[in-house]
């Protein structure tokens, strides 16, 4: 029988499809997988899309798909919503607009969900990413409503990322610009046949231009596109920009591609050190029993969470205070 | 610390028929009860719903009909699934579906039917009991 990694790497859909559960699902031993891996991974150009709710990722995600495919590229998507905090479900729906793909075997596309573990859905994306660049993908959209650090650090994850607005959200631009609009290398208002398109484009120039002011000569200007993604009006514009984009990164020998390919790879490394770290930490804690004994002596007022946290962690790094 | 796995169910809606308020309805309840659900909205083939419910890795496929093609698009999905030699998703149906024609349904492998009676505490407890999450 043939090994994951390799069933993997011909594009088995059912082994792939169950890796990424395996890693959604924390499972031991998909870390061995991963490994092997990694060193088929790095062909694949990936794109971030996020946008508000409502705003129409999903419509511009499948129409890019199609345009991909007539291009007779393939095509991989990784649809992320939130999980419920309340009861730990969710509803994954972003598949509705893009079930015209289902039975294309050059589109592979998976719903994710954010589950809320601490630094899980940046690290389990990325490794879903890894896999499905495995698989032979040329191009993976990764869909996210860009809410949250973790969702942040998904889309810097990519080579380029799209930011979707539509007219007439008002403040909403205002506060995109707050944390996500540096990250943004393409602006898509979409639905631009609505009232105050041209005013939404206006203001996002404004506020990238004093973002640029900063930024030396020959650095990246984003565009900012107009679209009707549900019309398939501007989508072939979008991709233009994208390879605009990526022509860009690898101008002068690909110098911006290292460097984003660098800052990413620091940046999963410092994360997977980080989660690894508290994890080991942290079970070693509760096996030996210290931590449910800080638990009750907090409770049971001897101390207070401040104390026995320095406690904890000094005596687990050997030293004192 | 090992977490258990999530279940993660699929509503689809095969067929013409355009009424999804009781797919969505049946959604909402699965994610309630915490379970990850895929929802494909209107107009599937069963192809279509076969294809996403193995690129999604489910435990479970649940379709709507409430226009009476059930007779033909319930078993085309399992006989899909079968073929493929997926054993393991468990497909059940629900929506407007005369009780003649339910034996003839489990016959086919569909390993429930709910109708509109059904409520739907009876129903996420039904999938609680009779779907586990596959390759745990």
């Amino acid at each position: 029988m043939a090994s994951a990694v390799e069933k993997v790497l011909a594009g088995d859909v059912r082994t792939v499809a169950r890796l990424i559960r395996d890693i959604d699902d924390r499972v031991p031993g998909v870390r061995e997988t991963l490994k092997a891996l990694y060193p088929h991974t790095g062909h694949a150009y990936v794109v971030g899309i996020t946008g508000a709710p409502g705003v129409g990722k999903s419509t511009i995600v499948d129409q890019m798909v199609a345009h991909l495919r007539k291009a007779g590229k393939t095509v991989g998507v990784l649809a992320v919503d939130p999980t419920s905090p309340f009861t730990g479900g969710a509803i994954l729906g972003d598949r509705i607009r893009m079930q015209r793909h289902s039975l294309d075997e050059g589109v592979f596309i998976r719903s994710l969900a954010t589950r809320g573990h601490f630094g899980g859905l940046t690290q389990s994306t990325r490794s879903a990413i890894d896999v499905l660049d495995a698989m032979g993908k040329d191009y993976i959209l990764v869909e996210t409503v860009g809410v949250g650090q973790d969702e942040v650090d998904v889309v810097k994850s990519a080579h380029t990322t799209i930011i979707v607005v539509i007219p007439g959200m008002g403040d909403d631009i205002q506060a995109i610009k707050a944390g996500i609009l540096e990250v943004g290398d393409i602006f898509l208002v979409n639905k631009a046949d609505r009232d105050g398109a041209d005013k939404t484009v206006n203001e996002l120039r404004q506020m990238i231009d004093m973002g640029h002011q900063k930024h030396k000569e020959g650095k990246w200007k984003p565009p900012i596109l107009k679209a009707e993604a549900v019309f398939d009006r501007g989508v072939a514009e979008l991709l233009e920009a994208i390879e605009n984009h990526r022509a860009y990164l690898m101008e002068s020998k690909g110098q911006q591609h290292l460097l984003r390919r660098a800052r990413r790879v620091r940046e999963e490394l410092a994360e997977m050190v980080k989660n690894r770290l508290v994890q080991e930490v942290l079970d070693q804690m509760v096996e030996s029993g210290d931590f449910e004994r800080a638990v009750e002596a907090i409770l049971a007022g001897e101390t207070d969470p401040y104390t026995a946290s320095d406690h904890l962690v000094l005596s687990k790094l050997g030293r004192r205070r | 610390m090992v977490k258990e796995r999530k279940l993660r169910v699929m509503v689809a809606k095969p067929g013409l028929d355009g009424h999804d308020r009781g797919a969505r309805i049946i959604a909402r309840a699965f994610r309630d009860a915490g379970f990850e659900v895929v929802y494909t909205g209107l107009h599937q083939t069963p192809d279509a719903i076969v294809q996403a419910a193995i690129q999604e890795d489910v435990d479970m496929v649940g379709l709507s009909s409430l226009a009476g093609a059930h007779m033909y698009l319930f078993p085309e999905v399992v006989r899909l699934l079968r073929e493929k030699g997926i054993e393991d998703i468990v497909v059940c149906g629900g929506g407007i579906i005369p009780d003649e024609d339910i034996p003839k349904l489990k016959e086919a492998g569909i390993a429930q039917v709910f109708t509109p009676g059904s409520k739907l505490e009876d129903i996420v407890n039904w999938v609680r009991e009779h779907v586990k999450p596959r390759g745990a």
